[in-house]
């Protein structure tokens, strides 16, 4: 039972992280339909500015709340700002392009901030130094949960009541859902498209640094290529949920985070990505548009 | 003409990269010794960049505008430059001897270094001659191409060394075997389209890696498979040296084969199938043409031609282990097909010529090459979607009677 308990809380923990990933996805995805495959690059952007940062005030000889609290918010407004500038290049100028160039410019942009943070930095594991410090509240249950996972659980849900709050009461959320809906018309009620997609691609992308900064001082190391897997699963998770949908991306992320974890409790570990593949694939066989998601059918 | 105010957009975009790449490009951090390296010089080198790109960046999509605006008003029927070099007989009959005779005594006047990767690129010809197939004609975005080119290199490397069996009998297994898993793959994605249809084409190639290297048992797991001969002749097994000239000849008759078998596919009822479906899937379905089938042809027959490079490939390296096929090297095989021209077959053989034999001979650049793949592909799309040659739609016009 403890076992069982264990992984459970265990496949919340990854299911949050791919949570606060897979929303930039589907945001971005609802409006201009479009994968944002440089999303998972992004998140690897903000974990290695939050290593950058840390480590520079650590050796200035900061404190340890003033050090998280400086570190993940310029990672934050670093992967915004990477997220803008990436929208502003390579999918601006394709916004009437076939939805096949997008992509593949979209791929492009993603070998290219994977190399360029390789190049620039290392290919080696950086150890992240662990910002969260241990509970003593925690200490008798410590066997079945970290203070890091405690964490990340109520990171992610202030996360998700104000991005909910943002989307549903304010005038950018109100612009955002109409855009989703039908752009050209939200541009003659007089929406400055442009604007909500790059505050779309902003505000994404921020809370990608969110899970970034939390899964690198949870796990303890990083590299150049972790953006790839994690986006990967990040994006099946939203796909599961029926991508465009944003209580559809915490569902999904919080099912394939949980079913993952019980998988490599009790199957086997080495399969684990081969599982989460299958379990897409399964899933968009029998219900191609998600667990949330409404099937539309194509008008002509 | 550069107008002040074009210089002071060029100096935010300028101040704003230099803020972009601070921590990264500037901070290096020791994490062991806790030493930070500053390296100042860097930003210099970012901000003079981005200020020179911003001009280059702005003249070329103010030119692209200009471009699809002209080609829209301009009524179709004239050719490109390229189009017309190619349909003239005076120019294409003796351009084809030379590439051919050029093609015949290159392995004689270039070094056995040169010949590998001439040998090389023309596998990647022919693998993404495949691709286009799937992505270029049928309009179906696989992500996962390398898994049929990894189960053609396993094939051979299975079969060989369990049974012993020659590479000429292995060849068309290994193209049977990449057809197979095209249909096998290819069914379940049939409903699938667009988006759906990439991640899931991704998983796969994804997945087939991943068995590779985690089934010790059935596939030596990341230590791969070693000694794998290479093919002989009726028998005849050859030195290293005319071995290396020998798979050369098969490569250019392999590609030869391969275009000729495009060429026709494309002309052929199937291939105009593809095109409608990849025109449009709804208009393709009222028109009475089985997508189902459309679907998995296109499918099987791109995975065929990988199958058969991946024999080939493990062949020539004598060794391969899943490190060989990542999810990089589909997007490296996409980008032959991207940069060529999506749907082109001259165009994919001037992609693969590129982007395999121009990192090898500038070394330099070799550490930047993924990088620059990955700028191109964004470039390509952004300014020349077409690719280096695109492919001319065949048009039907009213033609007007004079008199």
């Amino acid at each position: 039972m403890e076992y069982f308990l264990e992984l459970f809380l265990g496949g919340l923990t990854r299911g949050s992280i791919y949570a606060l990933i897979a929303l930039g996805y589907t945001m971005v995805y609802g409006i201009i339909q479009l994968i944002n495959f440089a999303h998972g690059e992004i998140y690897m952007i903000g974990a290695f500015t939050a290593l950058i940062i840390a480590s520079v005030l650590t050796v200035a000889g900061f404190n340890q709340i003033a050090i998280i609290l400086i570190a993940a918010m310029v990672a934050i407004i670093y992967s915004s700002a990477y997220g803008y500038t990436v929208e502003k290049i390579a999918y601006k100028p394709l916004r009437h392009a076939p939805r096949l160039s997008a992509l593949i410019s979209a791929i492009g942009m993603s070998l290219f901030l994977q190399n360029y943070v390789l190049l620039a930095q290392t290919s080696d594991f950086l150890p992240f130094p662990s910002l969260i410090p241990e509970f003593e509240f925690i200490k008798p249950y410590s066997h079945i949960i970290r203070s890091s996972e405690i964490v990340i659980f109520i990171v992610t849900a202030i996360v998700m009541v104000l991005l909910t709050f943002l989307i549903k009461f304010t005038k950018i959320g109100k612009a955002m859902r109409a855009t989703a809906q039908d752009r050209e018309m939200a541009m003659l009620t007089g929406v400055d498209v442009n604007r909500v997609i790059s505050v779309t691609f902003i505000v994404g992308s921020g809370t990608a640094a969110i899970g970034g900064v939390l899964i690198a001082s949870h796990i303890g190391q990083i590299n150049f290529y972790i953006g790839f897997l994690a986006g990967l699963k990040a994006f099946i998770a939203a796909v599961l949920g029926g991508i465009g949908s944003i209580p559809g991306a915490v569902l999904g992320s919080l099912i394939l985070g949980c079913t993952e974890s019980f998988f490599t409790g009790y199957v086997s570990s080495d399969y684990e990505d081969v599982f989460a593949f299958l379990f897409l694939v399964t899933v968009l066989i029998f219900r191609p548009a998600g667990i949330l998601g409404r099937s539309d059918t194509e008008k002509v | 003409m550069i107008t002040f105010d074009e210089i002071k957009k060029s100096f935010m975009v300028c101040l704003w990269f230099m803020f972009l790449t601070f921590p990264i490009m500037v901070i290096r951090v020791n994490t062991v010794s806790n030493v930070i390296e500053w390296r100042w010089e860097r930003l210099f080198i970012v901000g003079i960049g981005s200020f020179i790109l911003s001009f280059i960046w702005r003249f070329a999509l103010k030119k692209t505008q200009g471009d699809t605006k002209k080609a829209e008003s301009e009524q179709s029927g004239h050719a490109s430059f390229g189009q017309r070099v190619l349909k003239e007989p005076k120019i294409y009959i003796p351009a084809i001897t030379i590439f051919a005779v050029f093609a015949i005594l290159f392995p004689f006047i270039f070094s056995m270094y040169q010949i590998n990767i001439m040998t090389t690129a023309l596998i990647y010809v022919v693998i993404a001659l495949g691709l286009n197939i799937v992505v270029g004609l049928a309009g179906l975005l696989d992500l996962g191409y390398v898994a049929f080119y990894a189960v053609g290199a396993y094939t051979y490397a299975l079969l060989n060394y369990h049974f012993g069996i020659n590479f000429w009998l292995v060849l068309p297994i290994g193209a049977a075997m990449g057809a197979l898993f095209g249909i096998i793959l290819g069914f379940p994605v049939l409903r699938l389209r667009g988006d759906y249809l990439a991640i899931v084409t991704l998983g796969f190639g994804e997945i087939i890696r991943l068995i590779m290297e985690n089934w010790n048992e059935f596939s030596f797991g990341p230590s791969g498979i070693a000694n794998i001969p290479k093919p002989g002749f009726f028998g005849v097994q050859f030195s290293l040296q005319s071995s290396a000239v020998y798979l050369y000849f098969l490569m250019i008759v392999m590609t030869i084969i391969t275009v000729f078998v495009v060429t026709r596919l494309e002309n052929s009822r199937i291939g105009r199938a593809w095109i409608a479906l990849r025109e449009d899937e709804i208009a393709c379905q009222a028109m009475g043409i089985d997508i189902r089938k459309t679907k998995l042809t296109a499918f099987a027959l791109g995975a065929t031609w990988a199958g058969m490079g991946g024999v080939i490939f493990a062949a020539k390296t004598t060794f391969i282990n899943p490190a060989s096929f990542t999810f990089w090297e589909s997007v490296i095989i996409l980008c032959v097909v991207v940069l060529g021209g999506m749907g082109s077959i001259m165009g994919v053989i001037l992609g693969a010529m590129t982007l395999i034999l121009l990192p090898e001979y500038l070394r330099v650049f070799s550490e930047y090459r993924l990088l620059i793949f990955g700028a191109v592909l964004v470039l390509m799309m952004v300014f020349r979607p077409g690719g280096i040659v695109s492919n001319v739609r065949r048009k039907y016009k009213f033609q007007e009677h004079e008199g």
